[in-house]
């Protein structure tokens, strides 16, 4: 890293000389030596506003030889050459204690029933800076007694944050990280004077994918989350840091647990990652790993049926399974860690001898797996978050940042606001997302995307950014690769998935001429793979659902290592639960290759990761040669499973033809992604979330959409769905539809990949 | 020393429809703009420096130094914002102005325009003021037709477009940078400075932001030179109040209203003007600039009534709002009045102003109800302490005011009232209608 010199300047703070960068605040100067001045409505992310007061300090000399009159509020004033600060004289002391007084005076007081209580910046500043005894007395104690404001409680500002207006000290943290962070401006203060209130607009909830920010940043009881309400008090809790299992972002977190059940998730503080912010799914999506859909315990398949087996049994049935097989696929999935995921390619390669293995889990191409043995692992220096806010122009494509990236999304945003970060987005039309991050959007059609990279003209500096999704565009990643060494550019791969970066470091991915993922799930259904090994895989998030699970009956041998039941497990013969996120120790690598490590939160015996289990796996396998445990007669079990299997695999073929067929006459384009809150499995189990999620609509061309109406059924190779329409600067032949909203999602019940589809009117 | 009354801005308010364009054409009107026109802006922005004309808003912030500020160098456009969100209580000075002699303020407006180089201009007039909003509208657009606005004015190439804006009704709003979100299209909440309206105001361009009366003032001196302006008023070798100004009196005197008179008048001049005291009553106390200046008793009859006296005997000259209170008055009633004011008008955005002024009010209604304490006194001075150069903005510093002079000149009357169980006054016999028996 190169530093450029700082212009610094050197004042005095109760007493301590400290030199500070020019322009430094003098609350953040004092925090350099220690000295903690009280505060409320400052905040380091967030502009300042000198509302509260609370940061009163004495300015004997502002760096001119005259000092302030009147106490200063330290989080307005930037540090000068020669100031003398005195932040807990006579002066400045009663000024805050003054104004803590006053914050207090409408409070309810009501710590003990409250979820702030044991971690509240007033409740901790009330102790150290604030009087013991109050002045207002209620009037039954005395004749002139103060009778405090009251509101009704709690309101709610959204699904998931409830809002209680006595405890608010108006200090506009919460309206200022709406406005400035996510630019979702749905809250904001209302009112005057006493009555002043955070509110928002009328029957329309605050409406933003980071807003459990503003429950962890204010600094008092007001806003507190609608499923921790009442649930723990924080010195019940132990906190672990950890990381954010939702997305390829790597967002610090801490996890605060109670007798090993996480009962909350909090913004870790990582200036070069996710600075103070996360995602809500990955704040409140954690339920999955309480679900009592989790597996507790092996099973074994026997007679046709699963039936709950011990380690010992289940690891001996496996390699037996492994040791009987012909060619095995290995099928990772993209949530494993790094250590998880080079488990499964040293299965792969070391113990099975194949290249058949591939993480990926939702539609690829030959095209992407080259361009990921090329560029994602490879020589050039990973792009950084840093490097995003540096860069003198970034590009997007294959992606969303909001709903795919959040903190992608949140450090563009920043960068485009504060510097004025030129962003150039290929979309299929202009998304709420896009216009927060003041991108220029190059419309572009699905398909289109190739064409449209190559037209790029790039200056020196320049960032690119390929999301997962342009493996489903022909010549797209292609085009990226050209571009980038064309014009020189920084290229940085956004996957969806925690472990996919992992994945393609563990070489989780055909390199020496195997199988991809499609092609190991075809060569099952045409009988040359008769054995699979199955992380995380949901067949309908796979390019071919209706082929997947056919693959699933149509193998001899099928090995699951899954966190629930699934329609993988349900067809496995061995299945082995594995440990989630928090029962295990591992690293992600995030997008930008930046390792995350993250520690065990929770010890749960019998709890072990994919790795753990492969390990035994192998060690049983290399241990018992010729052993073959009478109970797991796969043999028996055989041959029903290639009956069931053939039965249905003309109907499979029958499928593929029809869509062939069509084709040709259907005429809409469709774009789609997943939105960051939909029927994703490991959201489950919060309903507060949940009613956060946007709604399934179907975006159309303002012409597409006068001549259907609001509702359109659409129509593609594997089924169709209805939903309301709204319209979007997209093209008049494409179609944007939310991938995994409705039904089993779009590739299990809308249409193939890259396949069209008709869009009509549903006529109410 | 010049007579005793120096009617500039209101000379012409008993002409027959002395808002009419013709009125103030016929009176010379519109003249000024020429001479203004004649000269560079910076020769029109000197010459207002060389008249030491100061803000007529209460600050006294000298105006030419103000319109020196903008930088010219910056690309953004340039604006003049009128502040005439007249709402301090006892201010009534610039609405009548506006209803007697509106084209009066519009020249200002243009010839203030004209020097800082700007091309569009706003009055931001209080919203409850709804027959001076119209009577504005139709004078600029008397003024837009008569080629004073608009395009190439008088031939000058000069173009300006001006706006009446009508505000909502909030005293904070007469605070500058609360006007200027407002005007915007906010909420109407003091600004954070710097940047100060002169570099960032409006839009984030380069704003100045005048009182109503110091834009009014403009035209004349442009008629009459600096010098005729710096000729009235006070100097000493604290500082120079020069120019005239408007005086309102109201409350109890014999013929309240407005008397333009030059900075320096003492009260007791004024009070006979007005013609004197009500009949057998007697002064007790008086605001010199409305609410947020601290009362003055009979003894500061004789301060002469320009911003460095009234500074040195304890107050401000505010905005010249003079309230006369006579002896039928209960000062613990006013302050508690004023105070319910300050609370209802506080904006909300700072902490000692939202949450110290609905306290205070709720301790001087026990007192003037007699079920206050005698440490409620200190506990109010403390309050004041607290809020009192602890506020975001003016407003909370205004609040304290009333209430600390109030009991530095009047303690044994709060106390009475404690021990008398209540206000020993006749509510009724402070009112015009309480005065005559029934």
């Amino acid at each position: 890293m190169t530093t450029t010199p700082v212009k610094t300047v050197t004042l005095t703070i109760d007493g301590q000389q400290v030199t500070v960068p020019e322009g430094t605040l003098v609350i953040r100067a004092a925090e350099q030596i220690g000295v903690q001045i009280p505060r409320f409505c400052d905040h380091p992310l967030l502009t300042p506003v000198g509302a509260c007061r609370q940061c009163l300090v004495d300015i004997t000399d502002a760096g001119n030889g005259r000092g302030f009159p009147k106490p200063q509020a330290s989080c307005t004033i930037p540090a000068a050459d020669g100031m003398i600060v005195y932040t807990q004289n006579d002066k400045a002391a009663k000024a805050q204690a003054g104004i803590m007084e006053f914050l207090l005076l409408n409070h309810p007081l009501d710590c003990p029933v409250c979820d702030k209580g044991g971690e509240c910046p007033l409740q901790n500043q009330a102790m150290s800076n604030g009087y013991t005894e109050t002045r207002a007395l209620p009037p039954e104690q005395g004749e002139s007694g103060y009778i405090k404001r009251t509101f009704p409680k709690p309101i709610p500002v959204s699904p998931n944050i409830l809002l209680d207006r006595e405890r608010c000290v108006s200090c506009a943290r919460c309206t200022r990280f709406a406005d400035q962070i996510p630019g979702d401006k749905g809250l904001v203060l209302i009112e005057r004077g006493g009555q002043q209130q955070v509110g928002t607009a009328d029957d329309e909830p605050f409406s933003s994918y980071f807003s459990g920010n503003v429950i962890q940043i204010c600094p008092v009881g007001a806003l507190t989350s609608a499923e921790y309400r009442f649930r723990a008090r924080p010195f019940d809790l132990v906190s672990t840091p950890s990381v954010a299992e939702h997305d390829a972002c790597g967002a610090a977190i801490r996890v605060d647990h109670r007798h090993g059940t996480v009962m909350r998730r909090l913004a870790g503080n990582d200036p070069l990652v996710n600075e103070e912010w996360i995602t809500d799914k990955d704040r409140f999506a954690f339920q999955y790993l309480l679900s009592e859909h989790r597996l507790r315990y092996p099973m074994i398949r026997e007679d046709g049926e699963l039936r709950p087996a011990s380690w010992v049994e289940a690891f001996s049935v496996a390699a037996a399974g492994l040791r009987a097989s012909g060619a095995v696929g290995v099928l990772p999935g993209g949530r494993g860690t790094l250590e998880d995921q080079r488990a499964y390619a040293f299965l792969a390669r070391k113990v099975l001898g194949t290249d058949d293995i591939d993480f990926r889990s939702r539609p690829l191409s030959a095209e992407e797996t080259a361009f990921l043995l090329k560029h994602v692992d490879g020589a050039p220096p990973p792009v950084t978050y840093a490097d995003l806010e540096a860069a003198s122009v970034v590009v997007i494509a294959g992606l969303e940042p909001e709903d795919e990236a959040g903190t992608i999304f949140l450090r563009l945003r920043k960068a485009n606001r504060e510097t004025g970060l030129k962003i150039v987005a290929l979309s299929p039309f202009t998304t709420w997302g896009l216009q927060k991050m003041g991108a220029e959007v190059v419309r572009t059609a699905p398909g289109d995307e190739a064409a449209a990279i190559a037209a790029l003209d790039l200056p020196e500096g320049a960032v690119v950014l390929a999301g997962e999704r342009l493996a489903t565009s022909p010549g797209a990643l292609t085009a990226v690769s050209e571009l980038v060494e064309k014009s020189g550019a920084k290229l940085g791969w956004v996957p969806r998935r925690a472990g996919d970066r992992g994945a393609v470091r563990a070489r989780c991915i055909p390199q020496t001429g195997g199988r991809d993922a499609d092609q190991i799930i075809a060569a099952t259904n045409a009988g040359e793979i008769d054995t699979l090994v199955i992380g995380g895989v949901d067949p309908d998030d796979t390019s071919d659902p209706a082929a997947f699970r056919t693959a699933l009956r149509q193998a001899r041998f099928v090995i699951s290592l899954e966190l629930r039941e699934t329609d993988v497990t349900r067809s496995a013969d061995v299945v082995f639960p594995v440990a989630p996120v928090t029962e295990k120790a591992g690293t992600f690598v995030t997008w930008e290759s930046r390792e995350r490590i993250f520690p065990q939160i929770i010890e749960r015996p019998g709890s072990l990761s994919d790795a753990e289990v492969l390990t035994r796996l192998v060690e049983v396998w290399e241990s018992t040669p010729d052993a073959l445990p009478s109970s797991a007669d796969s043999s028996r079990t055989m041959p029903s499973r290639h009956e069931s299997a053939e039965t249905t695999n003309s109907g499979v073929g029958v499928i593929r033809d029809e869509s062939a067929s069509f084709v040709t006459s259907r005429r809409f384009r469709l774009a789609t992604w997943k939105l960051m809150l939909d029927n994703g499995v490991m959201q489950e189990g919060d309903k507060a979330l949940a009613a956060t999620a946007r709604p399934a609509v179907a975006r159309v061309s303002q012409a597409v959409f006068e001549r259907v109406g609001p509702t359109v059924t659409i129509t593609g190779d594997r089924g169709s769905v209805t939903l309301p329409a709204e319209v979007a600067d997209i093209d008049d032949d494409v179609v944007w539809v939310p991938a995994n909203s409705f039904g089993k999602g779009v590739l299990a019940s809308l249409a193939s990949p890259g396949s069209k589809v008709d869009v009509e009117g549903a006529g109410v | 020393m010049p007579d005793t009354l120096t009617p500039v801005l209101t000379a012409n308010w008993a002409d027959e429809r002395s808002w009419t364009l013709d009125a103030y054409t016929r009176r010379g009107g519109y003249a000024a703009l020429d001479k203004a026109f004649a000269m560079s802006p910076d020769d029109v922005i000197e010459l207002v420096k060389a008249s030491g004309l100061r803000g007529r808003g209460g600050a006294g912030f000298p105006t030419g130094t103000k319109w020196s500020f903008i930088p010219q160098d910056n690309p953004r456009p340039k604006y003049l914002v009128v502040n005439a969100d007249e709402s301090e209580p006892g201010t009534c000075k610039d609405i009548p102005m506006m209803m007697a002699t509106p084209h009066t303020l519009i020249e200002g407006v243009i010839i203030a325009s004209y020097a800082i180089r700007s091309h569009t201009a706003f009055i931001y007039v209080r919203g409850e003021v709804l027959h001076v909003i119209r009577r504005l509208q139709n004078a600029v657009r008397e003024a837009y037709a008569a080629g004073h606005l608009g395009q190439n004015i008088h031939g000058t190439g000069y173009d300006l477009d001006l706006v009446v804006h009508a505000g909502a009704g909030a005293y904070i709003c007469g605070e500058e940078t609360a006007l200027l979100d407002s005007l915007e299209g906010y909420r109407g909440q003091p600004r954070l400075r710097p940047p100060f309206p002169a570099v960032a105001g409006l839009y984030a361009s380069p704003t100045v932001v005048n009182n109503a009366e110091s834009i009014a003032s403009v035209p004349s001196i442009v008629n009459n030179g600096a010098a005729w302006f710096a000729s009235m008023g006070t100097e000493s070798e604290k500082g120079k109040s020069a120019g005239f100004g408007i005086f309102s009196l109201s409350g109890h005197v014999k013929r309240p209203g407005q008397y333009e008179a030059p900075l320096g008048i003492t009260l007791r001049e004024l009070i006979d003007l007005a013609g004197g005291i009500r009949e057998g009553h007697e002064l007790k106390f008086w605001t010199p600039g409305g609410s947020s200046t601290p009362i003055f008793t009979a003894a500061q009859l004789d301060t002469p009534l320009d911003f460095e006296s009234v500074a040195a005997a304890g107050s401000m000259l505010g905005t010249r709002a003079l309230q006369i209170f006579d002896d039928t008055t209960c000062v613990v009633r006013a302050v508690l009045r004023w105070t319910e004011f300050y609370a209802h008008e506080s904006c909300g955005k700072c902490t000692p102003c939202r949450e110290g002024t609905g306290w205070m009010v709720q301790v001087l209604q026990h007192l003037e109800a007699g079920t206050g304490r005698e440490q409620d006194l200190a506990l109010l001075l403390d309050q004041c302490d607290n809020i009192l150069g602890k506020a975001f903005c003016a407003l909370g510093d205004g609040a304290t005011s009333p209430v600390t002079s109030s009991i530095q000149y009047f303690r044994a009357e709060y106390l009475a009232h404690l021990t008398n169980g209540g206000c020993p006054f006749d509510p009724a016999a402070s009112t015009l209608f309480g005065a005559v028996p029934a």
